[in-house]
């Protein structure tokens, strides 16, 4: 069925491949990590990276060469690698795949990036939950050291190089980079203000580069394949190379596809994942992630690349497409996703902390027919007071369910407020003055 | 007591540091392994193991969703209630479990054996309902895969029915 070739998931897609160290050389890995090592300078691998145009896949979409760029040129003390592999936010899984089924090439990915930047030090912040996958690593990291790929003097050729598996204790916020960091330090897990950024100031202070899992594990590949490869692939030069994309919900075949940026989520919809289960109509999906605004059967056009998707409204943000059936209630929908918001939220600022809980409790009040019509004006004017006025992006994520499921299915808002109200208008005057 | 009890794996945690605090997780989950959960003493004593104050450890410990400070049953079932699961069918699971239980979602069964939970997003989304006992993820969950889970677990301690490294779609997709 796949048109296109994929990339990442390529190994774990044949049979048996049990993603040890014997089966990922054999498959040709650790080949970029000898080719470069010792023999391309460190700056020529990071322009090798921004000319393949390979973007961030955790969220962002920063262009990751670039990001190398930002750390200090002549700095002479230690810098340090992040490995962000605290996926979780709703709706993505598929860092999770690429660590339990093929943790060598995130590994040589993060090889790649540390003797890129001149790193000596790497830490893969794993999310608390994901044991197997950080025991996996662990094991895979331990393979790696006894095969010469990492620990002192990699390849025999003068490189040091360490990494250490780090598991989190189950805190979304900590996949925001400065909070990752804080966790990372021993601490709360709690945004820091920027600047300064973590590349002239990151882990204890130093110059440190955050990175995704896809995003590395894309290196090798970059590597190997060269930058022209990678840029032909998908939408470039805005969004080049593939995603895995992650479906959930209500659809025949949820999953991991990897297909080039630029398909369009009918393709992705219908095609890799088969359609909705039950063929009930399509009512909504979110293009990416728990983050990123609702939209609806109009938007099935649109194609899954950085631009297109910001166009229609929304972001591409961390390829979690979930899909949503004609029936499913749009605000108790939008309560789900702000009851996560509300219990994640790490409490730092108040507009997040305080207006989250408005949040739900409105939408409570609205779901359980109590709502007055002056509640949807009150949820719009929340929204507008928390995004935009808090330390990390958490604020504006977290208005997205409310402001996309009022912008496109209001009527449902209103039906509710509506049954409320005939409600009341049936109560005894006394009992309606006490609401 | 962690102290000498794991003195070489101590060790082995501070030396993946530069600075002594970010040790402080790894630490926190020495002491809920050894003891199911992270008693006072505990903090007290990674505190001095770490150099830091007892509030440090404290503060941190109570940020973390994974981190109990109170004891739970030998099986803490935390099930995913966000929207992805819950789409597929999370709150009929939930039911069934209380049901099954005899509890409520925060309580622990009389016999000390299960605590049930209401948890978010635990990155399965795909695969869901799901959820996660101890150590282990349990995905794409039935009514009747429930029974044969809590059997087993009672039965032998563990199930057969857990996730191994994950991959989904399976590759043949002829999976239901
Ligand atoms: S926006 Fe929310 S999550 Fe982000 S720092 Fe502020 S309180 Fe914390
Ligand atoms: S929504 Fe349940 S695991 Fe993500």
């Amino acid at each position: 069925m796949p048109k296109h070739e994929p990339v990442l998931l390529k190994n774990m897609l044949q049979p048996g491949y049990t993603g040890s160290l014997a089966e990922y050389e054999r498959a040709g890995g650790y080949q970029a990590l000898k080719k470069v090592v010792g023999k391309v300078a460190p700056a020529d691998v990071t322009a090798m990276v921004i000319k393949s145009g390979l973007r961030g896949r955790g969220g962002a979409g920063f262009p990751t060469g670039v990001k190398w760029g930002f750390l200090p040129k002549d700095y002479q003390g230690p810098k340090y690698l992040c490995c962000n592999a605290d996926e979780s936010e709703p709706g993505t899984f598929k860092d999770r795949q690429l660590m339990e089924r093929d943790p060598h090439q995130v590994l040589e990915g993060i090889a790649l990036a540390c003797y890129a930047i001149g790193s000596e030090t790497a830490y893969i912040y794993i999310r608390g939950e994901f044991v197997l996958g950080s025991r996996i690593l662990d094991k895979a990291v331990a393979e790696a050291r006894a095969a010469g790929y990492l620990g002192r003097n990699i390849l025999g050729r003068g490189i040091n190089l360490d990494i250490w598996v780090h598991r989190g204790a189950g805190a979304y916020i900590c996949g925001e980079e400065t909070a990752l960091l804080e966790s990372l330090e021993g601490k709360r897990g709690l945004p820091r203000v920027k600047p300064p950024f973590p590349a002239t100031s990151g882990l204890y202070g130093k110059p440190t580069v955050i990175n995704n899992v896809e995003t590395l594990a894309n290196l090798p590949h970059i590597v190997n394949r060269g930058p022209e490869w990678f840029a032909s692939i998908g939408s470039p030069p805005k969004s080049a190379g593939t995603r895995i994309f992650c479906v959930s919900g209500h659809v025949k075949r949820p999953g991991n596809y990897e297909v080039p940026m630029g398909v369009t989520c009918r393709e992705l919809i219908f095609e890799h994942a088969g359609g909705m289960r039950g063929d009930k109509p399509l009512k909504a999906f979110i293009p990416g992630g728990a983050s990123a605004p609702f939209l609806t059967p109009d938007h099935l056009d649109v194609k899954l690349d950085f631009e297109s998707v910001a166009q229609a409204g929304s972001m591409l943000g961390s390829g979690g497409v979930t899909v949503m059936e004609e029936g499913t209630d749009m605000v108790w929908a939008a309560l789900r996703l702000m009851e996560f918001f509300h219990h994640e939220s790490c409490g730092k600022c108040s507009p997040c902390r305080e207006g989250s809980s408005w949040l739900v409790q409105t939408l409570r009040r609205i779901l359980a027919k109590r709502g007055r019509m002056e509640d949807l004006e009150t949820l719009v004017q929340l929204c507008n007071n928390i995004a935009g006025r808090t330390v990390c992006a958490f604020g504006d994520a977290e208005v997205a369910p409310i402001l996309s499921t009022l912008k496109y299915w209001r009527p449902e808002y209103e039906a509710l407020i509506r049954e409320a109200e005939a409600q009341r208008a049936h109560e005894l005057p006394m009992a309606a003055a006490r609401h | 007591m962690l102290r000498e009890k794991y003195k070489t794996e101590i060790e082995e945690i501070l030396s993946r540091y530069p600075v002594k605090r970010s040790a402080l997780l790894p630490l926190l989950y020495l002491a809920q392994r050894e003891a199911g959960y992270i008693s006072e003493e505990a903090m007290q004593e990674i505190a001095g193991l770490l150099r830091l104050t007892p509030p440090q450890v404290y503060e941190t410990a109570t940020f973390y969703t994974m981190l109990n400070l109170k004891p739970v049953g030998k099986f803490h079932l935390q099930v995913c209630k966000s929207l992805m699961c819950a789409l597929v069918g999370s709150d009929t699971l939930i039911g069934w479990l209380e049901k099954k239980l005899g509890i409520k979602s925060g309580e622990t069964s009389k016999d000390g054996l299960f605590t049930l939970s209401k948890v978010e997003c635990l990155g399965a989304c795909g695969t869901g309902p799901m959820m996660q006992i101890n150590d282990d993820y349990y995905e794409r969950l039935t009514e009747e895969k429930v029974d044969r889970i809590l059997a087993d677990l009672k039965r032998d301690g563990t199930s057969a029915l857990k996730t191994g490294p994950f991959m989904w779609p399976e590759p043949n997709g002829a999976k239901p």
